[in-house]
């Protein structure tokens, strides 16, 4: 099946699913939402990440690998994202991100 | 002989400023004042040692090198060192002993007076730069000391800092001299030029790079040699408080008496004198045409300052212009002398310098010491002295017939030598010469006996104490007897004894005219009584203006304050203010601006951020993919 | 067998798009779970078993229940979300846009030289992998990765526990 599928089809599904997720980064208010769109990122990356390995480097493995971090790596991202939200939730009651523009001149 | 001990007399004056100046009032009024008289006293005992040295001796120059300080070619280094030459050592013995009079006179003068040791100290230094001027080898030496003489006479004169008065004359007397020093800066630089060489010795060299060699060009009549000689001169006329800048010299008398009379009467005012005699050689023959101009401006100043002193009321005023005109005397006697054989200018000149030292600090100190007994400056306010104060009052007398030219006194001999050399050479300024010496002892004489008789004083007078009498006496001493040391043997132009013979038409010609003036003051002024203001009203208008001083000074505030402040320092100062601090103001001002406008780019809107991340990604990867493969 | 790929992906892009323009906030994130499957059954599609599984049990398993947790948590369920304003909408499009053509246009333009090899991957073989020191051994990143971990572990309990002096009201 794979022979059939030629690799540029999975790299352009995988750029559109990576730029959708930063159209939603860029539109989204609720702070949750715009990190389901860092999520939506992530896995268009690690589709790539597979996908050129399998294709290109079938004796290496590093493409394998690397998307193996980069899931646990989005897994410890999103705790401490969680939990800044929640924190962030008991202060000003709001996860809206336009509310904590406190950082600026 | 070895006279390289000489280096002595710089440093105990120095190594006395230091002390008296670091440990200012911790010391104590006794301890600063006997470090400063021990320090002039051996300098004094030192200098009397190496006149002996040099006079019983040959009377060579004798340069002693302390080392070189820059060298701006091979030939034009400067160097600092000592120059012991007839008049440098003549210098030495007049201002060592003066300032140990005047430093054991304000031991007493100063005794209630605050800043006890900084006094002291500022002493100090002037008697060390007055010193390292006169022993200088080089131009620049000498320039260097010039302006250390004036930065102490500065401080001197503003002594008592806290009255606006003392604070302006101090003022008034840097800046005028410091206007002049601008020309005599100028003109060494021009001479040096020339010359190749900083050197007074090389320079006075009958055959050297000056007198000898033809520089070339001329401006307006007078050759280069003829205006460096010319701008120099200038520097020495600010100094001498020589017409037109003789404004400073009566104002400086706010400063302490005894500070008037070392300063403003013995040594500082005659540095332009001593410029002049040190390169007499190059003056008398390189450029007599300015020689010519030293003579005139010698002998209108004297005339001009003699008018002038006989309308002042206050004591040290009178003294001041009477410098003023003494001055003037040498400036013409060394302005009508020739060269060698007919020299005897030059040796009138330093001659009348040496006794004018003794009997001017004279005055000074008896002026000082009536002062300090009556509380005022005023003439007015004194009369009747002569019983009160009788040290006093002998002194002063002595002092007086000294100035005034009354045999045997000591400045009978040099006034008659100068009118003798004035005689020779320019009829003209010998008649000036010959009416300022009438009017001198006018002056005096009125001065005399207005303080001593005229009215009974009433208030509680006494004389002054030991330490101030004793100086007074030791400087009457010198006043008598000055006038037999034999000047003629050791200082002239050349060297070479200098032959004269008296001239009896001229000594009892000029006598006579001092007696006439001692007998129309006293006319006028020994009792009480208005023919002196009768004669005033005679003169009407005349004595307004002079009452005024001939508004000289309101004429320099008109040309200082009027003209130049409002048309080239405000200008200036304007665009100092608007266009170079506002060219600043703004670059500062526009980065504020620009970096206002900018911070705006923090927001703190994340999706703001998270847009220009994705734009300067994209914007990056299409330069790179341009720049790389020309998509 | 390819036209299977082509409809999963379809409804990969179809639902990631809505993920990121529905208005209700749990939709939101139901989208997203099916565009994780999605990725999970690519995974299998590339004969990487160990890793769908990864990412089955993470992604789907852990980060989405604790984003749905956090829903829960932060906000009400049913409400809705506001909508960005037209301007910003625009803008990210054009940016989007840009983004997505010229990276497209790079894809496509490249010619690449694949070789596939039909090797299965075992996990005793991912395991050696992972924890061998020689070249291609991964023990390095799984060290940090697990000390990543405990970091954000206590992160997370540290910033989100509550205040003490909230009991004593």
């Amino acid at each position: 099946m794979i022979e059939s599928i030629p690799l540029t089809h999975i790299l352009t599904v995988s750029t559109m699913i990576f730029f959708t997720g930063v159209y939603g980064f860029l539109t989204r208010k609720n702070m949750v939402t715009m990190l389901i769109s860092v999520e939506l990122i992530l896995n268009a990356v690690n589709i790539n990440f597979v996908a050129i390995n399998r294709y290109l480097y079938p004796d290496n493995l590093e493409g394998h690998f690397f998307t193996l971090f980069v899931i646990g790596i989005a897994a410890a991202e999103a705790a401490v994202a969680i939990a800044i939200f929640i924190n962030l939730y008991r202060n000003i009651r709001s996860i809206d991100v336009d509310d904590v523009t406190e950082m600026k001149y | 002989m070895d006279l390289s001990i000489a280096i002595w007399i710089l440093i105990l004056p120095f190594v006395a400023f230091v002390f008296t100046g670091i440990l200012n009032g911790k010391l104590g009024k006794k301890i600063s004042g006997l470090i400063s008289i021990l320090s002039i006293g051996g300098a004094t005992l030192l200098s009397y040692y190496i006149a002996f040295q040099f006079f019983s001796g040959s009377r060579e120059a004798v340069q002693i090198e302390l080392g070189t300080w820059i060298k701006f070619t091979d030939s034009l280094v400067v160097n600092f060192g000592l120059l012991l030459d007839p008049i440098s050592v003549m210098m030495l013995v007049v201002i060592t002993t003066v300032s140990l009079m005047v430093h054991i006179y304000s031991t007493g003068y100063m005794r209630d007076e605050g800043g006890y040791a900084r006094y002291f100290s500022f002493l100090s230094l002037f008697s060390f730069s007055m010193l390292g001027l006169v022993l200088s080898t080089n131009l620049i030496q000498l320039y260097i000391f010039w302006e250390l003489v004036g930065a102490s006479s500065f401080l001197l004169i503003g002594f008592y800092y806290r009255k606006p008065s003392a604070i302006a004359a101090a003022k008034k007397a840097f800046i005028v001299t410091r206007f002049a020093d601008f020309g005599f800066l100028v003109g060494i630089l021009l001479f040096s030029f020339h010359t190749g060489t900083f050197n007074i010795l090389e320079v006075n060299a009958s055959s050297g790079p000056a007198i000898s060699q033809d520089w070339g060009g001329s401006f307006l009549g007078f050759s280069v040699l003829s205006w460096s000689l010319i701008l120099m001169f200038i520097g020495g006329a600010g100094k001498s408080a020589m017409f037109p800048f003789h404004v400073w010299l009566p104002d400086a008398m706010e400063g302490p008496t005894p500070v008037s009379a070392l300063i403003h009467a013995a040594t500082m005012v005659v540095a332009g004198v001593y410029l002049v005699a040190r390169l007499f050689p190059v003056f008398a023959l390189g450029a007599p045409d300015a020689l010519e101009i030293v003579a005139y401006v010698g002998g209108f100043t004297s005339l001009l300052a003699a008018i002038l002193a006989i309308v002042q009321t206050d004591i040290k005023k009178v003294l001041a212009y009477s410098t003023i005109s003494q001055i003037g005397y040498m400036m013409l006697a060394l302005g009508v002398s020739g060269y060698g054989e007919a020299g005897l200018g030059f040796t009138a000149s330093m001659f009348h310098l040496f006794t004018h030292a003794f009997f001017k600090a004279l005055l000074f100190l008896g002026a000082g010491s009536i002062i300090h007994a009556v509380h005022s400056n005023e003439m007015n306010d004194m009369g009747g002295l002569r019983k009160k104060m009788p040290a006093t009052h002998i002194t002063f007398l002595i002092a007086t017939l000294a100035i005034s030219g009354i045999p045997p006194f000591s400045g009978f001999f040099s006034k008659d030598e100068i009118l003798v050399a004035a005689y020779q050479s320019n009829v003209l300024l010998f008649g000036i010469e010959y009416l300022v010496a009438g009017l001198t002892a006018f002056y005096m004489f009125r001065l005399y006996f207005k303080v001593f008789w005229n009215k009974t004083s009433t208030s509680e007078v006494h004389e002054s104490p030991a330490s101030m009498t004793i100086p007074m006496w030791l400087l009457a001493i010198g006043a008598v007897f000055a006038g037999f040391v034999p000047f003629t043997d050791w200082i002239t132009t050349d060297g070479v004894p200098l032959e004269t013979h008296f001239h009896w038409n001229i000594a009892i010609a000029s006598v006579g005219i001092a007696l006439a003036g001692i007998g129309f003051a006293y006319r006028l002024y020994k009792s009480e009584n208005s023919r002196s203001r009768n004669i005033a009203n005679v003169f009407g208008s005349f004595y307004q203006l002079v009452i005024h001083k001939f508004y000289i000074d309101e004429f320099y505030l008109f040309v200082t304050k009027g003209i130049i402040f409002r048309f080239v320092s405000a200008p200036i100062a304007w665009f100092d203010k608007h266009i170079v601090d506002g060219f600043l103001d703004l670059t500062g001002n526009s980065i504020v601006a620009a970096s206002v406008k900018t911070k705006n780019i923090q927001s703190g809107e994340i999706h703001q951020y998270a847009y220009f991340i994705l734009m300067g990604v994209l914007i990056t990867t299409m330069l790179i993919l341009y720049i790389s493969h020309g998509i | 067998m390819a036209v299977s790929f082509y409809i999963g992906a379809a409804l990969m892009v179809i639902f990631s798009i809505l993920t990121v323009t529905t208005g209700k906030l749990l939709r939101s994130a139901i989208y997203l779970l099916f565009v994780l499957v999605g990725i999970a059954i690519f995974y299998i599609a590339m004969d990487y078993m160990f890793l769908a599984a990864v990412q089955v049990v993470v992604y789907m398993g852990g980060i989405l229940v604790l984003i749905i947790f956090s829903i829960l948590l932060t906000s009400r369920i049913n409400e809705k979300l506001q909508k960005s304003s037209l301007q910003t909408i625009i803008i990210s499009v054009f940016g989007v846009v840009v983004g997505a053509g010229l990276l497209t246009t790079v894809i496509l333009g490249q010619s690449f030289t694949t070789s596939i090899s039909k090797s299965y991957l075992t996990v005793k073989e991912i395991g050696e992998a992972l924890l061998s020191t020689e070249k291609f051994g991964y023990v390095l990143p799984f060290e940090v990765i697990s000390i990543l971990l405990l970091a954000a572990m206590i992160a997370a309990i540290v910033i989100a526990k509550r205040e003490k002096e909230r009991e004593n009201d």
